[in-house]
């Protein structure tokens, strides 16, 4: 006791007391290292995957895609009160250039929330080399921006992902369908008829078949020429500073230019909606393990209860307040939390780690790295100490509330 | 004749009574009008047949129980009327008890037990408190088994533990519930005069429960308790 003369009354009793009930501590020690273990390593293997989602979507994707207006079908001198059962035609929606591009770029990047705008031309083409010819997807950038939000550089296979207004680059499968290789020449058509023959400067590798064979970049002022858009640009693409405030500022746009502004979680709803479900799915499993630890704790508590009544009596008849008796088990509950959460921890790391190291893809990478976060282990921390209070309410009530002549007697 | 006190009483009892609720509309009463008076120093021995209703009047003295009518003052205080938080900062202050079954914590070393008191009362450990507690655990033949388990002393022993405990505070009245019942003649023996010398040494009251009329007939006075009642003719 001179040892640990420092602590308060109800902490070296509550210490004392647990310490005694060796076995019964251990056990439920053990439990409750279980389910923090358990939320531990389940939050981060979602967390792990959702960040290794994002990652992968957002390394091909812009943030927040800004674009022209769509077309829309007006009836021409007629006036609206005299149309009756009209079948309105959708109009064809052609590459259609965003008006004041220049200055809404200056504007955009005046908001706080963006970090980079980078303008483009996007539009649809044929390429042709030889017998072969295949549709594509044509973005015409400006490559220091452009290379800022998707990482083509290091998507490169072969080639130099460096472009000129004669240069383009292409995907894997769609140089393989042309059988080019750097430095061959490539003839790209609109259907307007505008006809450029560009040379190919690198060939890139998405991890997208879709996306190899169907993505064709070049520089924005040769794809302004190829869909006669002089000096135009088709889409704005954006990157923020925090990527989940996407669709809130997609909409301040969208309501304070007019134009449609789509962001990344918009075109990725379904991808969300899984998220959204695993959550859900995360929290109840949290909230069921963390009642079942709550009970545990609180099962061992009444047993202590009972089987200290004698002990809590002559604490009581040596002049021991309620208020410390109460406080003497609420610690307890609080110390079995913390004891375990602590334990659980460690295990939840040593999963972490043992995950990476073993669990691994075919070729030998890494499946995702999960994330390490050491706010989850304090919240844990938290998380099991507030539980094992809690818990401890019921019996640290009962206890402080024994009639001491009847304790004493038990 | 007893010769008149002259300090006041430790322990002034009028009328109480006590009663239980057995059921919804049975009330038993088992102390019907306690009349006594304890001074410094008086060593008391207390009798009767089990059932007669001397726990109770341990208890309620002791201000673990609450009594169902009259008046009862320690060191002149009126306790009655007191709250539950007064009355435990009371017992804890001024009554020191000791136990048939010595009811020592098992968690904690003979000296921690002789601390738990002050301890508790003050929140903090200090040396003067580990000082005060070695002098009594000293002055009761225990100093070598300070750093002991409680739970692996022998039944005089830990008695002797509790009695060291119970002088803790200082308390001007000790309540001794058959401390001896539990022990062979010696170590009854022993404890015995350990604490007719301690309560002497301190000048400290004690109320001392015992079936045993040798014990009994070694104190100050006695008083029996019969039926609820002090017997007659006891000099109370």
């Amino acid at each position: 006791m001179k040892q640990r003369a420092w602590l308060p009354f109800e902490v070296l009793v509550a210490w004392r007391f647990l310490r005694e009930g060796r076995i019964q501590t251990l056990f439920i020690v053990v439990g409750i290292a279980i389910g923090v273990a358990v939320i531990i390593f389940m939050s981060a293997l979602l967390n792990g995957l959702q960040a290794n989602f994002v990652n992968r979507v957002l390394t091909g994707q812009a943030h927040i895609q800004v674009l022209a207006s769509k077309e829309r079908a007006r009836a021409q001198g007629v006036e609206p009160e005299s149309l009756e059962a009209a079948t309105v035609q959708i109009p064809l929606q052609r590459v259609k250039g965003i008006d004041q591009w220049q200055s809404l770029v200056l504007q955009l990047q005046a908001m706080p929330e963006i970090k980079l705008v980078s303008p483009a031309v996007l539009g649809a083409a044929l390429v042709t080399r030889g017998e072969a010819s295949r549709s594509v997807s044509v973005v015409g950038m400006l490559p220091d921006l452009y290379f800022q939000i998707i990482a083509l550089r290091e998507k490169m296979v072969q080639g130099s992902p460096d472009i000129s207004s004669e240069t383009l680059l292409i995907g894997t499968e769609l140089a393989a369908d042309l059988g080019v290789v750097p430095g061959d020449p490539i003839r790209i058509a609109t259907v307007s008829g505008t006809v450029l023959t560009l040379k190919l400067a690198g060939i890139f590798d998405l991890g997208n078949k879709g996306a190899n064979s169907r993505n064709v970049f070049m520089a924005m002022r040769t794809a302004q020429s190829l869909f006669g858009l002089a000096g135009g640009a088709s889409i704005l693409d954006l990157t923020l500073h925090d990527i989940y405030a996407a669709e809130r500022v997609a909409q301040q746009i969208q309501s304070h230019t007019g134009l449609q502004a789509d962001s990344w979680i918009k075109t990725n709803e379904q991808f969300f909606t899984a998220v959204r479900a695993q959550t859900t799915a995360n929290t109840a499993i949290r909230f069921f393990v963390a009642l079942s630890v709550g009970f545990g704790i609180a099962s061992v508590l009444v047993v202590s209860v009972v089987q200290r009544s004698r002990e809590i009596g002559i604490l009581r008849a040596m002049g021991v307040r309620r208020a410390q008796v109460m406080r003497v088990f609420l610690l307890q509950g609080g110390l079995l939390g913390l004891a375990g959460a602590l334990v659980g921890a460690l295990i939840g790391a040593l999963a972490m780690v043992l995950w990476q190291r073993y669990m691994r893809n075919a070729d030998g990478s890494i499946m995702f790295a999960m994330v390490m976060d050491s706010a989850l282990f304090v919240q844990a921390l938290a998380l099991a100490s507030l539980t094992g209070l809690l818990s401890a309410l019921a019996p640290a009530l009962r206890a402080a509330r024994l009639d001491p002549v009847v304790a004493i007697r038990a | 004749m007893p010769e008149p006190h002259q300090a006041e009483p430790v322990l002034e009892l009028h009328g109480i009574r006590k009663s239980f609720n057995v059921a919804a509309d049975n009330e038993i009463e088992v102390l019907h009008g306690i009349d006594m008076r304890l001074y410094p120093g008086d060593f008391c021995a207390v009798v009767g047949p089990s059932g007669s209703g001397k726990s109770t009047l341990l208890n309620t003295v002791g201000l673990l129980d609450r009594p169902s009518s009259g008046s009862l003052r320690i060191t002149g205080l009126e306790t009655t009327q007191l709250s539950d938080a007064q009355r435990t900062h009371l017992r804890g202050h001024s009554i020191g008890f000791v136990f048939q079954y010595h009811h020592l914590l098992s968690a904690f070393s003979a000296l921690e037990n002789v601390m738990m008191p002050l301890y508790a009362a003050q929140g903090f450990m200090d040396a003067t408190m580990r000082a005060r507690a070695t002098h009594l655990l000293d002055s009761v033949g225990m100093r070598p088994w300070l750093d002991a388990p409680a739970n692996r002393l022998s039944g005089g022993q830990q008695q002797r533990v509790a009695v060291a405990r119970a002088l803790a505070m200082q308390p001007a009245l000790i309540l001794a519930d058959e401390p001896t019942g539990n022990l062979d003649s010696k170590s009854a023996d022993g404890v015995f005069a350990l604490l007719r010398s301690v309560c002497q040494e301190h000048a400290t009251a004690v109320l001392f429960v015992t079936h045993n009329p040798q014990l009994s007939a070694r104190c100050d006075r006695t008083i029996e308790v019969i039926d609820g009642r002090l017997g007659q003719g006891l000099s109370v």
